[in-house]
């Protein structure tokens, strides 16, 4: 038996979430599979062959999954699945679209944005928005799970690489047509990968402000932007780059808050990062709590002396 | 075309929960408790369906004890047509409760059913998604926006590129890392909603006196196995829950100039 993990890429390159993704695979110590699917993929697969700590690299390649469909991709999983005893993915918007189909399919609970892996059925996750961890036991054969990326380390590219398999695939499902995809095109760092994250909350006051306090500061760091719910729902920044429990967990080496209260529910998606920054004018804030350095300040005036002075 | 919302009961999300003192399960007696707010959005965009002249009926169900009528209450009080209870003392996790759903899908027979992307209690945001496995058809995830169309005609501009629907479809427009993706679902299909969906309205107190007068169709879990039994029990065991591993407190500092030198000279974050 082996472990197999759902690769995730942009056309070109795997995202780093799937080489974190293999980190959390070694646990098992089976050999580790990683499923690359998508339309003229081989040198993407030949990426997946050479991070350390894979075996083998299963190819399904076909015009059908050149926008890969949740139900397209669980089908392929679902024929490879009878050889495995564990499927991953890391918790993103692909890897959650997916797996629980794939449970489904093969009638077993699923583990969501697991943070640890304590034995081979045993995981800690998340709840109430991260407040609380759960330890969980599964009492099904096979495992499926999906792992925050940000709790496990990169894997590294090394050695010789491991074969690539090619898969057989079916036609793709009539029920779904793709129709547009639209990428919020920047010049910035991905925030899930980010080195440095700077986000803004509603104290910024507007879409404008958003952009002219906190873009100068990221650009200087080349760092991220990120917001809260509260900022997305105001209309100051893209849902796409919400940190937070029902946006994007972020664990970046530094973590810059400013006018952050901290709601739980943001700070469950950036209290792993290394080093936390806030900066806020409200002493009481209890974005302070999860802080290694703090600055009660207008933020108006505290942000753009940041940027000057580094 | 009808509508199907699966809504469930969880601790209102002002609450801060807390742990029992063994650490076996989280502490929710007495908590307030509430219908889970991206089920309100569900419960919303059915709503907008309907005033737009897509939708004919909209029934809401949920699993659970009886106490569970209040979820259902609320979203009578919003608007829906029918609501419906599957009563179970089981403990329900996501797959058990989209089998059961499976079975009030081929009794009521929606063309759409609409779930919350995920809920605010278990976090773990499986359910649409097993069950659109388990029913065979089509999934909408994460969706920030509707529309339904007839044929040939352009839809609605809150979808970010229009096109050209194909008979019994919607399009939907799903929230994926690093933007959006807009897909055609043929129908029967079930889609989950992101909190961008909508801005549910809120429930007026007439409405939700009005409400608790309107029945709820009640039918018990175990009888939906008679004919083949359904396996709807937990398969994932809660060892412990603890709180998760704290930081330590945070240094308040006096000056940016402050902050940069910690940032250099301790952390070694920046240059």
């Amino acid at each position: 038996m082996s472990v197999l993990i759902l690769a995730e890429h942009d056309g070109h390159h795997l995202k780093q979430a799937t080489y974190r993704a293999v980190t959390a695979a070694q646990h098992w110590q089976l050999p580790v599979h990683v499923l690359v699917t998508g339309h003229n993929i081989t040198a993407i697969a030949q990426q997946a062959a050479a991070i350390q700590g894979v075996t083998q690299v299963m190819q399904a390649d076909a015009v059908a999954l050149a926008h890969p469909l949740a139900e397209d991709v669980a089908d392929v999983i679902v024929r490879l699945s009878g050889q495995y005893q564990v499927i991953v993915a890391a918790h993103t918007a692909f890897g959650k679209n997916v797996l629980p189909r794939v449970a489904a399919l093969r009638d077993v609970a699923m583990l969501s944005d697991v943070v640890e892996i304590k034995g081979s059925k045993t995981y800690v996750r998340p709840i109430y928005a991260g407040s609380i961890y759960a330890t969980v036991e599964s009492t099904d054969t096979l495992q499926v799970l999906t792992v925050r990326a940000s709790s496990f380390a990169l894997a590294v590219n090394g050695g010789a690489a491991s074969p690539i398999v090619m898969v057989d695939t079916a036609a793709g499902t009539s029920r779904v047509r793709w129709i547009s995809e639209v990428h919020n095109v920047s010049e910035r760092p991905a925030l899930a990968s980010a080195r440095v994250v700077v986000s803004g909350g509603r104290s910024l006051g507007s879409a404008e402000k958003f952009q002219a306090v906190l873009a100068p500061l990221a650009e200087k760091l080349g760092a991220a932007l990120g917001a809260t719910r509260a900022a997305v729902d105001a209309g100051f920044a893209p849902n796409d780059i919400q940190v937070g429990q029902t946006g994007t967990v972020v664990a970046p080496e530094l973590y810059i808050a400013v006018g952050i209260s901290g709601a739980v529910q943001h700070t469950a998606g950036m209290k792993d990062s290394k080093v936390i920054v806030a900066i806020n004018h409200d002493a009481d804030a209890p974005i302070f709590q999860v802080s290694d350095y703090y600055l009660v300040a207008d933020l108006f005036e505290a942000v753009p002396a940041l940027t000057k002075a580094i | 075309m009808k509508i199907l919302v699966a809504v469930k009961r969880v601790v209102d999300y002002n609450v801060k929960v807390r742990l029992k003192p063994d650490g076996s399960d989280v502490d929710i007696a007495g908590a307030k408790m509430g219908i889970n707010p991206f089920d309100e959005n569900a419960i919303e965009e059915a709503l907008r369906l309907k005033e737009r002249g897509h939708a004919t009926e909209i029934v809401a169900v949920t699993l659970g004890t009886a106490a569970c009528q209040d979820v259902l209450r609320h979203a009578l009080a919003m608007g829906v047509d029918r609501a419906i209870l599957v009563e179970t003392d089981v403990l329900l996790q996501p797959l058990g409760i989209a089998k059961l759903l499976k079975v009030v899908v081929a009794r009521e027979q929606p063309d759409l059913i609409i779930l919350g992307k995920q809920a605010i209690d278990d976090d773990a945001g499986q359910t649409g998604q097993m069950l659109a496995a388990l029913l065979g058809v089509g999934q909408g995830t994460f969706i920030s926006a509707v529309a339904v169309v007839a044929p040939g005609i352009l839809p609605l501009a809150t979808l970010v590129h229009p096109c050209t629907a194909h008979e019994g479809e919607i399009h939907v427009t799903r929230e994926v890392d690093g933007g959006t993706e807009t897909l055609a679902l043929r129908l029967p299909a079930v889609v989950t909603a992101d909190l961008r969906l909508n801005e549910p309205r809120y429930v007026k107190l007439p409405n939700l006196m009005m409400a608790k007068k309107k029945p709820i169709q009640t039918y018990h879990a175990a009888e939906f196995g008679i004919d083949a039994p359904i396996d709807f029990g937990a398969r994932l065991k809660q060892l412990n829950v603890a709180n998760p591993p704290a930081r330590k407190p945070g240094i308040k500092l006096d000056s940016v100039q402050d902050l940069v030198d910690k940032l250099r000279g301790e952390a070694k974050v920046i240059r």
